[in-house]
């Protein structure tokens, strides 16, 4: 077994420029595995000094056919794999996807699987937080607040697991419900939860929100203002961070958001320690909401009654040939969803999450698009980069909270 | 109206009219996102659809265009919103659709020297381009 000599490799990128544009300037790579970024990406930058001129963002690297992969799984089978696209928050991911094929079918939920899926998402929009939060931190140093946050995060993790029998990709929406209900205690567990990370969420406060490093490392750098931030395609706390209250949980509701209430938080410069302190307040927006949630929720089926997608009761497909026939039907050819096409958007923990399905009917469907936040972003990401010192990389790549899986799909 | 959704079909030359008026007039100031839909068995073959969103009004718009398979070219919006250009660049190298006017099509999500254009409904799913080749293993 011999390896090939290294140069005679071919690159798999053909970077935008070899030559500086100013005398004296370096052409430098940064990644695409490197240790002070999480999330696998690679930067061309021109240096001067150790100043950024400009910046050629390469993503990929994660890329696994996604979209392809879908057009031969039926509709219910491809959820595993939505999982698997924000990983950091995956229960987003399967409700907006399901809620886009529930809107092909015509599909009304019920109250109490929507108000679960509500908070759900919103539980997992805070672990996506506490994960931006924790890793951006430790980037810069701060190992005591990763490990704050770290900690409640997985307090969350190992409870969805209880919930979903999964720590991160949990794989539980279905179309038209949800896999099953919450197991007992599982609520109380929630609120004891809720309280704990009260205490660390006050702690990270207390350490990093008027630390002179933090400060020095994450106001006014990396500044974006609204109308660039729209016209790179910014979605979610960083659009927030830079002065827009716009949030699709209130503009256009969907699931329960209609029935909550609660604030938009938004910073006032779009730098890097606004995006710091959106995802914060988020934090604390989505705890008020899943404590009203939890009052909300009363008791009901989780699934809607609709033999299109709902697998029929267990006890029934061993005694009933109708169910059984239901059952076989749906698990070999999938629900069948009648043509069409739609788009639903889902505010995900990093912006717009969107899902454009086209379906020509039957249970397999002919085109899943992911419109995803994060591969937006990379295509913007060089405004917040260019012009800064190089170390100005790290805690700027940080707090944009690039995912790989939604990425590079 | 599909869905929810406004959807505008248009011809492929009124393109840059029609998503030049939906900014400046209709207040669509947010490119969320351009793909393809393949229909091998159609003639023209691809629609190129666009989604656009309203930060003013909360609403979303869906354009669609058809292109043949001779001559897949689109105008490129990237005049319009800077982020067109990345999302361009997903479409060229997943549909070989081209968008005339961005000067930067490189692969993207995929990597220099890959053959074809793999979410075409033509290219097998299980097809293997390595980029290094297989090493033999030798027991």
């Amino acid at each position: 077994m011999s390896l090939p000599p290294l140069t005679t490799l071919p690159n798999p990128i053909r970077p935008a420029f070899t030559k500086g544009l100013t005398p004296g300037s370096v052409i430098v790579n940064i990644g695409p595995s490197h240790p002070a970024t999480h999330g696998t990406i690679q930067i061309v930058a021109e240096i001067s000094g150790e100043r950024v001129v400009r910046t050629d963002v390469h993503c990929g690297y994660l890329h696994r056919g996604f979209e392809k992969e879908c057009e031969s799984h039926t509709w219910h089978t491809l959820i595993p794999y939505v999982d698997r696209l924000n990983y950091c928050s995956a229960l987003i991911n399967d409700f907006a996807y399901c809620e886009a094929v529930e809107k092909l079918m015509g599909i009304e939920l019920t109250p109490r699987c929507r108000h679960l899926r509500t908070l759900l998402a919103e539980y997992s929009r805070i672990a996506d937080h506490l994960t931006c939060v924790a890793a951006a931190l430790m980037e810069m140093g701060a190992m005591t607040a990763f490990l704050y946050l770290v900690t409640i995060r997985d307090y969350i993790y190992e409870h969805i697991a209880d919930l979903t029998g999964a720590r991160v990709t949990h794989s539980y929406g279905r179309i038209g419900g949800l896999a099953r209900d919450l197991p007992d205690g599982w609520l109380q567990r929630l609120e004891e939860i809720l309280d704990q990370m009260d205490t660390f969420v006050d702690r990270v406060h207390g350490l990093v929100d008027r630390n002179r490093i933090f400060i020095d490392r994450t106001r006014d750098v990396g500044v974006i203002g609204t109308t660039e931030a729209i016209n790179w395609g910014f979605t979610g706390p960083i659009l927030r961070s830079t002065g827009a209250p716009r949030d699709l949980r209130k503009d256009t509701p969907y699931l329960s958001y209609g029935e909550l209430e609660f604030e938009i938080p938004v910073g006032i410069k779009g730098d890097n320690y606004d995006r710091y302190y959106v995802r914060m307040r988020e934090i604390d927006e989505s705890k008020h909401m899943i404590r009203q949630l939890i009052d909300m929720l009363q008791p009901g089926p989780i699934s809607v009654d609709d033999r299109r997608c709902t697998l029929p009761d267990k006890q029934a497909v061993y005694t009933e040939i109708e169910a059984l026939i239901n059952h076989f039907k749906l698990i070999m050819e999938g629900p069948q969803v009648p043509a069409g096409e739609a788009y639903s958007a889902h505010e995900g923990a990093n912006g717009e999450l969107g899902f454009y399905l086209v379906s020509v009917g039957g249970g397999v469907p002919w085109k899943v698009h992911c419109r995803s936040p994060s591969f937006v972003h990379m295509g913007g990401v060089h405004r917040m980069l260019d012009g800064y010192q190089l170390a100005d990389l790290v805690p700027t790549f940080g707090s944009i909270n690039m995912i790989g899986g939604e990425c590079d799909r | 109206m599909a869905h929810g959704i406004l959807v505008l079909q248009i011809a492929a030359e009124s393109l840059m009219p029609v998503a030049g008026r939906l900014k400046q007039e209709f207040g669509f100031d947010l490119f969320l996102d351009v793909t393809a839909t393949d229909w091998p068995q159609r003639r023209p073959r691809f629609d190129v659809v666009y989604h656009f969103y309203s930060t003013r009004d909360f609403v979303r718009v869906r354009l669609k265009t058809r292109v043949e398979e001779a001559d897949p070219t689109v105008d490129t919006l990237v005049t319009l919103y800077g982020s067109a250009r990345y999302m361009e660049r997903e479409c060229h190298e997943m549909y070989g659709i081209r968008f005339r006017g961005n000067d930067d099509l490189r692969p993207l999500l995929l990597y220099e020297g890959f053959v074809g254009h793999p979410l075409r409904k033509d290219y097998p799913k299980q097809r293997e381009q390595p980029l290094v080749p297989y090493r033999d293993v030798k027991r």
